[in-house]
């Protein structure tokens, strides 16, 4: 009897259990529908904005105005500005938050006694919100009575105070300090796992070839963690390039704009200008930029050593 | 002689490094341990005299301190587990089978990750009033849930590869249906995975600022970051109490990530390793 009717459900289940093809649609469905309607939607809503006048606080007046909007941006010397800090913001970054990163992560990959809890100490800032970072070295920063002052006055560094975030020629130096400070973990823990992977055969193979350890350290290591190495600082300067968190919480691109770079200036055009059009057309602009970026990087480095993470 | 003096600048530079990494959050403590006069006078003190708590209570005193963090746990821990449950599902089907738009959901997922994220944002400022979701909840639960989606489905993915696929072979031969064997054989298997995706999501959804300041304005509805951030505008200067708050906002997320680093690690580094 139940053989020859089966239940809906059952003859559901049946086909759940017989064809992957249902179970793969069905599983992947949410996923796919929550990711097209709230991620790819209002992104591609966003790109056609650029050639919009798109107001928030004239939204009678939403047309389309071709290039305008670039042209507007391009003629801004704010924008020129704020590109040119982003080159300087990723470059300056991270090259100091991947050497000393894999300075650590060398000096970490042998076992020592409090190894891990040394991690834990160090590793901590990859916990915590950027803006909150920006916070917090705000208030390090501060030249009346911030703490970094108080120490290099204290070790005769300096003889007056300086204005780290109130300064414009120090204001870009301040906050990359910051954003090295909040990277630096994420290299060193990447870098780490890559080395502990290194077999050890091949250490012993170099010693016995009577190796020196640099030219164990270039000829073996490196070789073994190069993809690591090239997935690692292409996602991260794509990550440095699109977070303008840091700089939000650390100065808002102040003082007078001098420390916006693309995304915090985008950032502002949307959260206190309204200029959605505007905003937009940043943003275009940096997705050419990263795209440029990323078939330059791939080439030079060559893409099959890539891992594929 | 060459190998102590190898050993000894390994030791100089960790204790250096050490020392930069710790002293931002000890400053931030410090100060909000100190009494208010203390904050603000020469010579700075590094120990206070006397530790104090009244930063804390003037925070919750002069803000609904408590609402935020209630929101803020409230949306962070739902968002986190409706991505948990989503996100297992896509990650299994990416992890075990080859169908034939496979790469392309995989390279949409990895997509999202690299586009500057904030051209979508006024976009769904708009979608979020056509939904009527401005000043809710809902808006930042469903967005969170969003944003996370395709990373722990990525995460997940590295877990599931590392189980052998002859474990739920076994429980189908016994007669379980494929959803079944996921869920009695296979998820039990993986709880360190699940449980680091789920604390990686609940860290970034406590996080989260620009999308809440946007999505809030209602006092009784904002999140930790939010009131952060209308708190910078408005006592800039009060730095007491603006440390109290750093403080509290950052506990949480440490702790969890100390519990949760290595499985984390594990997950993120497993295909970028393996090359």
């Amino acid at each position: 009897m139940k053989d020859d009717h089966p239940s809906i459900i059952g003859r559901f289940q049946a086909g759940f259990r017989n064809s992957p093809r249902g179970f793969i649609f069905f599983s992947l469905l949410p996923t796919l529908i929550l990711v097209l309607a709230f991620t790819y939607y209002p992104f591609l809503r966003g790109i056609v904005m650029a050639f919009q006048n798109y107001q928030l606080f004239d939204l009678t007046n939403v047309r389309f105005i071709g290039l305008d909007n670039f042209k507007n941006i391009f003629n801004d010397p704010k924008f020129k500005h704020a590109a040119v800090n982003s080159a300087y913001w990723v470059f300056i970054s991270l090259i100091l938050q991947f050497t000393i990163g894999l300075t650590v992560a060398l000096m970490l990959s042998k076992r020592f006694r409090g190894r891990g809890i040394f991690q834990g100490f160090v590793f901590y800032s990859w916990a915590l919100s950027g803006f909150l970072i920006g916070l917090i070295w705000k208030w390090m920063f501060n030249s009346q009575i911030g703490v970094i002052n108080d120490l290099l006055l204290r070790t005769g560094i300096i003889q007056e105070r300086i204005g780290f975030l109130s300064d414009p020629n120090w204001a870009m130096t301040s906050v990359i300090i910051a954003n090295v400070w909040y990277g630096i973990a994420f290299f060193a823990i990447m870098l780490l796992a890559a080395l502990q992977s290194v077999p050890s055969e091949l250490y012993e193979a170099g010693s016995m070839d009577g190796a020196s350890g640099a030219r164990k350290l270039f000829n073996i290591t490196m070789p073994y963690i190069m993809p690591t190495v090239i997935t690692t600082t292409l996602l991260r300067a794509i990550w440095i390039f699109n977070d303008p968190s840091i700089i939000y919480g650390l100065t808002n691109g102040g003082p007078a704009g001098s420390t916006h770079i693309l995304s915090s200036l985008m950032l502002d055009k949307i959260m206190y200008g309204g200029d959605y059009g505007a905003a937009s057309a940043i943003g275009i602009v940096m997705i050419g930029i990263l795209l440029l970026y990323t078939i330059f990087y791939l080439s030079v480095t060559r893409s099959a050593k890539m891992g594929d993470f | 002689m060459k190998r102590h003096l190898m050993k000894g600048s390994k030791v100089v530079f960790l204790a250096l490094y050490l020392i930069f990494m710790v002293f931002p959050l000890y400053w931030i403590v410090i100060t909000s341990l100190k009494p208010q006069k203390e904050i603000f006078s020469f010579p700075l003190k590094y120990w206070p005299s006397e530790l104090t708590f009244e930063n804390y209570i003037n925070i919750i005193k002069i803000s609904k301190f408590h609402v935020y963090i209630a929101n803020s746990l409230l949306i962070s821990l739902s968002a986190a587990l409706i991505v948990c449950c989503i996100a297992v599902l896509s990650a299994y089907v990416l992890a075990r089978y080859k169908f034939r738009s496979h790469r392309q959901v995989m390279l949409g997922f990895f997509l999202t990750q690299m586009l500057p994220g904030f051209v979508a944002l006024a976009p769904l400022y708009l979608l979020m009033s056509r939904l009527d979701l401005i000043n809710t909840r809902y808006s930042l639960i469903l967005m969170y849930t969003v944003g996370l989606i395709p990373f722990s489905t990525i995460l997940l993915k590295g877990f599931f590869e590392r189980i052998p696929s002859s474990l739920e072979e076994a429980a189908m031969i016994d007669g379980c249906s494929r959803l079944s064997a996921l869920i009695r054989v296979i998820m039990p298997v993986m709880m360190n995975g699940i449980a680091a995706t789920f604390i990686f999501a609940f860290v970034q959804n406590w996080n989260e600022l620009f999308m809440a300041v946007l999505f809030i304005d209602n006092e009784s509805l904002k999140t930790l970051p939010v009131a952060m951030n209308s708190f910078v505008m408005k006592f800039d200067v009060d730095w007491g109490a603006m440390s109290a708050g750093t403080v509290l906002s950052v506990i949480p997320t440490i702790a969890l990530f100390a519990i949760a680093q290595r499985f984390i690690v594990e997950g993120l580094t497993q295909g970028a390793v393996k090359g």
